[in-house]
């Protein structure tokens, strides 16, 4: 594989899995300057990346493509265009910045090692998800996310809460994810390809199958658990259970954005309907007002992130789903300022958090005099939040607002957009003002700046923050007009500046966001006790939801089994030949093929009798009082069977029958007489009754089946062969025993070492002595 | 008798030229095991010589079967007839990939059982056959996969299901001879339907030769009897393959032997009965198939569904873990509802992935036993802490019989849900998906009590609990039960990474299945 080019790819995406595997070894030998030396491998893959900007920027694309498994059309194949690269980018320019976090934020933690390998799998994981061309390949990066995910969120995993969040995030995101395997499945045999380099060529062919419903839904599942779109959102907010590192990576910069990357990754051929810029706008507007209610209802700043991220993911998925060029440009700049700021964000809180004890917004205070790079990083990241210039987080708001306002349904969601816009500027307010200005507060322990591995990363994004908005027109050019221009599929390059250049309803609707947003600030902490009372009284959200569809589902499951697997063998027989009865009896009914009552006049007189016999046989035995008598009086039964072999030409089947049916007679009647059972039938009269006719059916059925097969012509060949050779090729006149050695002489040894098997195993029976019975008396056995 | 071999054509009636040595592969399994079996039975009381016997038989039927299914691959489907009669006369053994691969899977585990067994078998357990039924247990299911008779189709099960009786009742424990007991009668009801079923059959066309069934079948019209026969076989092998509704046997027995039998049926027995379905549904009855499609379909959906749910609602491992086979059994007969090629190399993916995962579960079980001394949901916890690898492998094993990437159970998986999507059975495929969900909400709930929790569900956050007396460290787990756990998890990931291999060895199977064409004419080479 060569170092350099498309191909060198393939390096970039094994990377992180051998930084995974090296990280345990590391960790212990250099302790959290591990981190430094790590680093190094997504650094590098961040470089290979960037590599392809340029040619990007011109409108070219990247190919390269693995024999995986051919046999199912599965290859190991990566395609690079303007949205794959930007996502590549981020993914691992931030993970290179959050590795560096990571070493200092748990410096000293004894399974550092194995968090950085988590970490590493994931960012694997991500990177895979964003640049495979097949959709087989990137649904298996996505579920590996989903893995890495839970037992990231789970990390701190003796705490309740953690546990609890990861199962949680697993069930939705992988719930999803099943959904869409089945959607990715479908579109690739709808578009006639796996390789998403070629469905997306396939124009309208997925738009015009009788399948899009199935698909568009199937598709919108996966990317909504996985962006933590309303009402899947909940799991969001409970992974900030995990480390800190964890949050600012996964659950806001990268993984979450899987499933926007998926929407606008489809666009080209999935979207532009009106299935597609009704349902997601709408989900994503409620997203969007959800997300930002629910950030200003709490204290902990890692919540209020967290809910903010729910909210910019909601506003994401509401402007790809306006299918607008202008509104998906202002998704794709959002979406890199958010994933600049809010990684930013995070890291400060974290550091907060780690340097101060606590991440209360009413325990901090007056800190940027003691941590002034993480207060200028909170700065500067909040304002970019906000949507202030000259951030590039303005620039997103600006040209957001621009296709909003002119998108099919545009006042809507603008509506939405500038209500979600001003309460995430109160929010970004909140985050940096709280901890940092005003009076100093107490802490739990003496604040003062973190690490170097602690403020690297949160610095660094906040100043490329800044750095973008003020080269926005080049920023612009080279990575985020490429990017629109894939989601589009069709090139869109329109220069972007960083203050407008005339006056458009963009910049009315920005001053009114920023309005908006100061009073929503000024009035922060009587809108957090309406918000909290008003959830108070709903009682009820999602998040509880889960538990109870979980615990309904397992009730239901409980009540399912129980009644299924009775442990009553009296049940399982009746249940079992129920369906016997069934299966003789439908086929029957449905083919119409009962058999033909001929040849019953045929019989001779002693036929009759012999069959009398039986059949008193048996229904002495049915009337018998003892078991004892009951076994004995089968014996007549088993008689007169023989009698009727004999009639019939099998004289040795017959001698067979009269020795088993003697022997069987002796042995049971013998082990009877040991056995101290109950005399009397625990059934009552209308089981008897059910298992009568039950037994009745059984026997019926079977003897229909058989009466009208031998009413069908015999193909006697076999017993043609035997009788011609029996004698004269294998020297023996008896053509059954014949049968039993020779012919067939594979199914006697068979049958062989089945007596020697019985013989052992009736050894065992005698011989082992149990070791308990403890368990077993006090519980039924299922 | 020098004048009767002048006067009979000997060419008429028997094969004359001598056996190539290579289609010998396809009865050395069988042998082999047979002859090992009796030789641990003489040597009974050596009980420390008795693992030896069975290692050894088991790794040259390894072999055995890895060279028989190169030979499958590489020349195609393979005849052998049993004392030279000329097939249908004679009982033939046929090998084609299906057969084979389940062939060699099956050793595999039956390998890994042995040498887990070891150190988990009491010494008097061992005395009284463990090793032998084990051995006779291989013998009966590579028997199944390798016959091309449906009569001794049926030898093959009686060989296995009196092996894992005997099995089942070591240890004479009383919940285990209730288990037993519950087992062995609803088993011996279906083997029993399954002869009926072929004395039917036998009189319907006359032969017993699977390859002569096929061609003679096609014959009859699907008014008649044959319909009815395909339902009785169906219902007789869905009976074995612990389909519901008729799978009550499989709860009520898995639970109750040592763990490492519980491993070995897990792994085998029901295999079988899908097995049986693949062969006779597909091969034999295809129309018969085709007619029951829908049925089978909801069958499959209520397996997978009951299968996956029940999972959920135990709070014992080992139950847990017998609805988990249940629910994979319900995926694999999802393929033969689906029937096409796609599908089809699904169920036989599924089928073999199923024989390693659930093998490899069990031992699990048994590893999680020994290091916490619990089967309760409730009460284990810990394990993380106290054995990370056992925590990778545990976590390795249940994300793959959940069917998650990147192990092979996903590939099985999607073949399957592709399969179904081809074909238009939307319902099949959501079946499959959704006890997917189900099943791991169950695998997941399951990894984080056993291995996250510090302790049992009383423990308070933050504490590590101290073990339960009596559990074992893990420095204490013998090498014999660290071996088999970690090679079954390193084939499970293999396979998951690199599946192209397997799964043109099952689509190959699926090809040979759907078209009975090389599998008819290696029977009956030029002559028809």
């Amino acid at each position: 594989m060569p170092l350099f080019g498309v191909e060198a790819t393939f390096w970039a995406l094994l990377g992180p899995f051998v930084a995974a595997a090296l990280s345990p070894f590391l960790a212990k030998t250099l302790k959290h300057n591990a981190a430094w030396l790590l680093a190094v491998i997504p650094a590098l893959a961040f470089l290979q990346f960037l590599s392809f900007v340029p040619g990007i920027a011109e409108g070219q694309t990247f190919k390269a493509s693995l024999e995986w498994v051919p046999t199912f059309n599965v290859n190991f194949s990566i395609y690079l265009d303007g949205l794959s690269v930007l996502f590549a980018l981020l993914i691992s320019g931030i993970g290179t910045l959050i590795t560096l976090y990571a070493g200092g934020y748990l410096k000293g933690h004894e399974n550092l090692g194995q968090f950085l390998s988590y970490l590493f799998l994931f960012m694997g994981a991500m990177l895979g998800v964003v640049v495979a061309d097949n959709v087989i390949t990137l649904f298996i990066y996505w579920e590996l996310t989903s893995i890495t995910s839970f037992l990231l969120i789970g990390f701190d995993h003796l705490r309740r809460a953690s546990r609890r969040s990861a199962v949680q995030a697993l069930v939705v995101t992988g719930g999803g994810g099943l959904a869409l395997m089945a959607g990715l499945i479908l579109a690739g045999y709808q578009g006639g390809s796996f390789e998403l380099s070629e469905l997306l060529n396939s124009g309208d062919v997925l738009r015009e199958s009788p399948y899009y419903t199935a698909i568009f839904i199937l598709v919108v599942l996966g990317a909504f658990t996985k962006s933590a779109q309303f009402p899947f959102h909940f799991w969001l907010p409970n992974a900030m259970e995990a480390p800190t590192p964890v949050s600012a990576y996964l659950h806001s910069a990268t993984m979450v954005k899987a499933g926007v990357y998926l929407l606008m990754r489809m666009h080209p051929v999935l979207g532009d309907t009106e299935l597609w810029m009704t349902v997601l706008p709408i989900f994503g507007g409620i997203t969007l007002l959800v997300g930002t209610i629910l950030g200003i209802r709490q204290t902990d700043l890692k919540l209020v992130l967290a809910y903010t991220t729910v909210a910019s993911l909601g506003l994401l998925v509401m402007l790809t789903g306006t299918s607008d060029p202008v509104a998906i440009q202002g998704a794709v700049i959002y979406l890199f300022a958010h994933s600049l700021f809010k990684g930013s964000l995070f890291m400060v809180v974290g550091t907060v958090d780690h340097e101060s004890g606590t991440r209360d917004l009413n325990r901090v205070g007056g800190l940027f005099s003691l941590m002034p790079i993480t207060g200028t990083a909170a700065v500067l990241s909040a304002l970019s939040m906000a949507g202030l210039p000259p951030l590039v987080g303005f620039v997103a708001k600006e040209v957001l607002y621009d296709g909003t306002w002119h998108a099919v349904n545009g006042g809507l969601w603008t509506g939405f957009a500038v209500l979600g816009n001003a309460m995430m500027f109160a929010l970004a307010a909140t985050v940096a003002i709280k901890p940092f200005f005003g009076a100093k507060v107490k802490t739990p322990k003496v604040a003062h700046e973190g690490t170097v591995l602690l403020v690297a990363g949160s610095i660094t994004l906040a100043v490329l923050g800044l750095a973008a908005g003020a080269f926005i027109a080049s920023v612009g050019h080279q990575l985020l007009s490429p990017m629109t221009s894939a989601i589009l599929g069709t090139p869109f390059d329109e220069e972007l500046h960083l203050f407008p250049t005339y006056l458009s309803p963009a910049l009315y609707l920005s001053l009114a966001t920023v309005a908006l947003g100061i009073i929503i600030f000024m009035y922060m902490d009587k809108l957090r006790v309406i918000v909290a009372d008003a959830l108070r009284t709903i009682g009820w959200g999602p998040d509880k939801g889960f538990d109870q569809v979980l615990e309904v589902i397992i009730r239901f499951a409980t009540t399912l089994t129980q009644t299924v697997q009775t442990g009553s063998m009296v049940t399982y027989m009746r249940a079992t030949f129920t369906v016997i009865a069934l299966v003789l009896f439908v086929p029957m009914i449905l083919t119409g093929n009962w058999p033909k009552l001929q040849g019953i006049g045929s019989f001779y007189a002693y036929e009759w009798f012999i069959a009398a016999i039986a059949v008193i046989g048996v229904y002495a035995v049915l009337t018998a009082r003892y078991r004892v008598t009951a076994i004995v009086l089968l014996g007549i039964q088993g008689f007169a069977v023989a009698l009727i072999y004999l009639l019939f030409g099998a004289p040795d089947l017959a001698f067979t029958q009269f020795m088993v049916e003697t022997l069987s007679v002796v042995i049971l009647a013998l082990v009877m007489t040991r056995l101290n059972l109950k005399p009397t039938d625990a059934r009552s009269s209308r089981g008897k009754a059910f298992d009568i006719s039950l037994s009745v059916l059984c026997g019926a059925g079977i003897s229909m089946l058989l009466m009208s097969i031998i009413q069908l012509p015999f193909d006697p060949t076999l017993s043609e062969f035997f009788t011609q050779y029996s004698r004269t090729i294998a020297h023996g006149r008896n053509i059954v025993n014949v049968i039993l050695v020779d012919f067939r002489g594979f199914d006697t040894i068979g049958e062989i070492s089945v007596v020697m098997v019985t013989g052992l195993a009736v050894l065992a029976l005698i011989r082992v002595r149990p070791k308990s019975n403890g368990n077993s008396n006090s519980e039924k056995n299922r | 008798m020098a004048a009767t071999k002048t006067t009979v054509d000997i060419t008429a009636a028997m094969v004359t030229e001598a056996v190539p040595l290579a289609d010998w592969l396809l009865v050395a399994p069988v042998l082999l095991t047979m002859a090992g079996g009796a030789i641990s039975i003489i040597f009974r009381k050596k009980s420390a010589t008795q693992p030896w016997i069975a290692i050894t038989t088991i790794a040259l039927v390894i072999l055995s079967n890895i060279g028989l299914l190169n030979h499958v691959l590489t020349n195609g489907v393979v005849t052998m007839v049993m004392g030279s009669w000329l097939p249908p006369f004679g009982i033939a053994f046929t090998a084609d990939p299906l057969g084979a691969l389940l062939a060699l899977t099956a050793s595999v585990a039956t390998m890994c059982v042995a040498v887990f067994a070891m150190n988990s078998i009491a010494e008097n357990e061992r005395r009284y056959g463990f090793y032998p039924f084990l051995l006779m247990l291989l013998c009966g299911v590579t028997g199944s996969f390798l016959t091309g008779d449906i009569f001794n189709l049926y030898v093959w099960f009686e060989v296995l299901l009196i092996s894992s009786f005997g099995m089942q009742i070591l240890g004479n424990e009383k919940v285990q001879i209730d288990g037993a007991v519950k087992y062995a009668v609803l088993n011996l009801i279906a083997t029993t339907l399954f002869l009926a079923a072929t004395g039917l059959l036998y009189g319907l066309v006359g032969t017993l030769n699977m390859a002569d069934i096929a061609g003679k079948l096609k014959a009859f019209d699907s008014s008649g009897p044959m319909l009815g026969l395909a339902t009785l076989y169906f219902l007789a092998f869905a009976m074995k393959a612990a389909a519901f509704p008729v799978n009550f046997w499989l709860p009520a027995s898995y639970h109750t032997p040592r763990l490492v039998v519980a491993a070995i049926f897990a792994g085998l027995l029901t295999k079988v009965g899908v097995y049986a379905l693949l062969r006779v549904m597909l091969l034999l009855m295809p129309e018969g198939r085709d007619w029951l499609a829908s049925l089978i379909g909801i069958v499959a959906i209520a397996t997978m569904l009951t299968g996956s749910l029940g999972a959920l609602a135990q709070t014992d491992i080992r139950r847990l873990m017998a609805y988990l086979v249940i629910a994979g059994i319900g995926a694999m007969m999802a393929g033969i509802a689906v029937g096409n090629e796609v599908a089809v190399s699904g169920a036989i993916f599924y089928s073999m992935h199923s024989v390693l995962i659930m093998t490899a579960l069990y031992l699990l079980v048994a590893f999680m036993f020994q290091m916490s001394g619990t089967f309760s949901l409730r009460e284990i916890g810990g394990l993380y802490i106290r054995t990370p690898l056992g925590a990778g492998i545990g976590l390795i094993l249940l994300l793959a019989v959940a069917g998650l990437p990147p192990f092979s159970g996903f590939w099985a998986k999607l073949l399957l849900v592709a399969g179904a999507l081809e074909a238009g059975r939307g319902w099949v495929a959501a079946g499959i998906l959704v006890s997917g969900l189900f099943t791991t909400i169950a695998v997941g709930r399951l990894w984080i009590f056993a291995f996250w929790r510090g302790g049992n569900e009383h423990t308070v956050d933050g504490i590590q609990a101290l073990p339960i007396a009596g559990s074992s460290d893990a420095s204490e787990i013998s090498w014999s039960i660290w071996l088999p756990l970690v090679v079954l998890t390193a084939l499970i990931f293999i396979i998951g990474i690199l599946p192209e291999t397997m799964m043109s060895i099952t689509e190959n199977g699926a090809k040979t299945l759907i078209d009975p064409t090389a599998y008819i004419g290696s029977v009956f080479g030029g002559i028809r």
